[in-house]
């Protein structure tokens, strides 16, 4: 038997660094927020007061006139969002898949791509107020560049990990490029793709509520509102509304990946 | 019998100075069936993905219908494209279409985009496409995924799109490499009965030369980027065989 035992795994020193480097971080900057006990109990205390004027959640007739309006048009603004956000993203998209086109279209695609995704919805959101005024196509605005930068940078991915061998054979018939598009490249990513929007119609629902806060219309407005005015009650009937509605989307959604599978 | 394709000091170099293709000049004849043999990387496939362009040549003329296809870019090599069908080793069918929409991808040539949008092929083209799936015993599979089915069977389903599109040549790159041994002699016989069924030529890279020896009329034996045999079956004997794959270990 040989006295030197031999390697099997080679040590990666870098990725141990790495992970050392981001423990020595997370105890500093726990370090610096003074978080303490003492601030936590005093919050638990805060908090269950604030809990305690939520309850009961406010019904009243006004109130879900209120709710109702901003609901609608917060769906609205996601379904609009996503619908435009889509029919843009989609030839994006392919103008950035690097396997289908020159590099330099590739790279432009991809800088406009880069660029719908800098910012989040809530900033967006207030240049298009500033932009075009209060109301809900600020939020429709908004909302279709961050789903521009979701699904064109999916959909690119997408199409990059397809094979190409199935493609080569399409090209092989002597199919131009948009019969190659349709019957060698779509088939392959079509159910990916139809995945990406539902997601994107889930997480637009959620952040219609959103852009609402900075003037972008929807149900974000009146939950503002509401919280300034102290009207906690209102505040609980508008949560428990916004829950439901992204339950039944998480299931509509789940539901439309598997007719497409 | 004049040559269909003729293809002169075919070249091609995937890293400059390291030519996988050494001048290769072939003439195939109009008719029957044509198999290369050689070892793995010394230019089988190069030489036949050359043929319809899905690898750029470096250097040499490649004759098919009076063109130079080397030269050919854009429509006009869509338009050789068409003319020429292709049989994979790993089938290549679109795995997520169904196995009529794969045979119709042998009319994507021939057919516009609205209409392969729409599905809408010529009553002809769909016709031609179920009487093509009988002669290769797949009728009842017109509707099914072509990922659920077997290896033999996408075989089959490649051949048939190859010759939906009317070739007047069929190129197979290694088409029985994949399947076992059974249904690799039911491949062979397809591709046979095709080059003369069809009367025209039929060139097939293949691995096993007992098959090459029982189906093909002609033998191509390939080393190194050259050409090094080129005659009938019959005439194949060992110390061909061992100039084309070195060593003899392997032939007792």
């Amino acid at each position: 038997m040989s006295a030197v035992k031999r390697q099997a795994f080679a040590p990666n020193w870098i990725a141990r660094g790495l992970w050392l480097a981001l423990f020595v971080y997370v105890v500093y900057a726990l370090g610096i927020l003074d978080v303490s006990w003492d601030r936590f109990v005093r919050g638990l205390d805060n908090g269950a007061r604030f809990l305690g004027r939520m309850f009961p959640p406010d019904f009243g007739a006004k109130k879900l006139d209120l709710l109702w309006e901003g609901m609608v048009e917060s769906f609205q603004i996601a379904v609009l969002s996503t619908a435009a956000g889509v029919i843009l993203s989609l030839p994006l998209g392919l103008l950035a898949a690097r396997n289908l086109m020159p590099a330099w279209v590739a790279w432009s695609a991809r800088g406009i791509i880069a660029l719908c995704r800098s910012f989040h919805p809530v900033i967006t959101a207030i240049l298009f107020v500033k932009a075009v005024g209060f109301g809900a196509l600020a939020g429709v605005l908004a909302l279709i560049l961050a789903s521009m930068g979701f699904i064109s940078k999916l959909f690119a991915e997408a199409i990059e990990e397809m094979s190409l061998k199935q493609v080569e054979a399409v090209r092989a018939t002597g199919a131009g490029f948009f019969n190659v598009l349709i019957m060698g490249v779509l088939p392959q990513v079509n159910a990916r793709a139809i995945g990406f929007c539902a997601y994107q119609l889930d997480s637009n629902l959620r952040n219609s509520t959103m852009v609402g806060i900075v003037g972008g219309g929807g149900i974000g407005a009146a939950l503002f509102t509401a919280y300034q005015r102290f009207d906690y009650d209102f505040v609980l009937t508008i949560l428990l509304a916004i829950i439901a509605v992204i339950m039944v989307s998480e299931v509509v959604s789940g539901q439309l990946r598997k007719a497409f599978q | 019998m004049s040559a269909a394709l003729v293809i002169r000091n075919l070249r091609k170099e995937y890293r400059a100075g390291v030519p996988v293709l050494k001048d290769v000049s072939l003439e195939i004849g109009g008719e029957g069936l044509t198999a290369i043999i050689g070892p793995s990387g010394t230019g089988k496939s190069t030489l036949i993905r050359c043929i319809n362009r899905l690898v750029d040549p470096s250097s040499g003329q490649i004759l098919f219908g009076g063109e130079d296809i080397a030269q050919l870019e854009g429509r006009a090599l869509r338009e050789a494209r068409r003319r020429i069908g292709m049989v994979f080793q790993e089938y290549n069918l679109v795995e997520r279409l169904t196995v009529m929409e794969n045979l119709l991808c042998g009319r994507l040539g021939y057919v516009s985009v609205w209409r392969v949008w729409l599905r809408k092929f010529p009553d002809a083209d769909i016709e031609r496409a179920f009487e093509l799936l009988d002669t290769v015993g797949l009728g009842e599979f017109a509707t099914r995924r072509a990922d659920a089915l077997s290896g033999g069977q996408r075989q089959r389903v490649g051949i048939a799109r190859a010759v939906m599109q009317g070739p007047e040549l069929v190129l197979a790159d290694e088409p029985t490499s994949s399947l076992d041994p059974k249904t690799s002699v039911e491949i062979m016989e397809l591709l046979a009965g095709l080059a003369k069924a069809r009367s025209i030529p039929v060139v097939v890279n293949i691995h096993n030369v007992e098959l090459a020896k029982r189906f093909a009329q002609r033998i191509i034996g390939m080393a190194q980027g050259v050409v090094v045999f080129d005659g009938p079956p019959s005439a194949l004997r060992e110390d061909h065989l061992i100039q084309i794959y070195g060593g003899q270990g392997w032939l007792e």
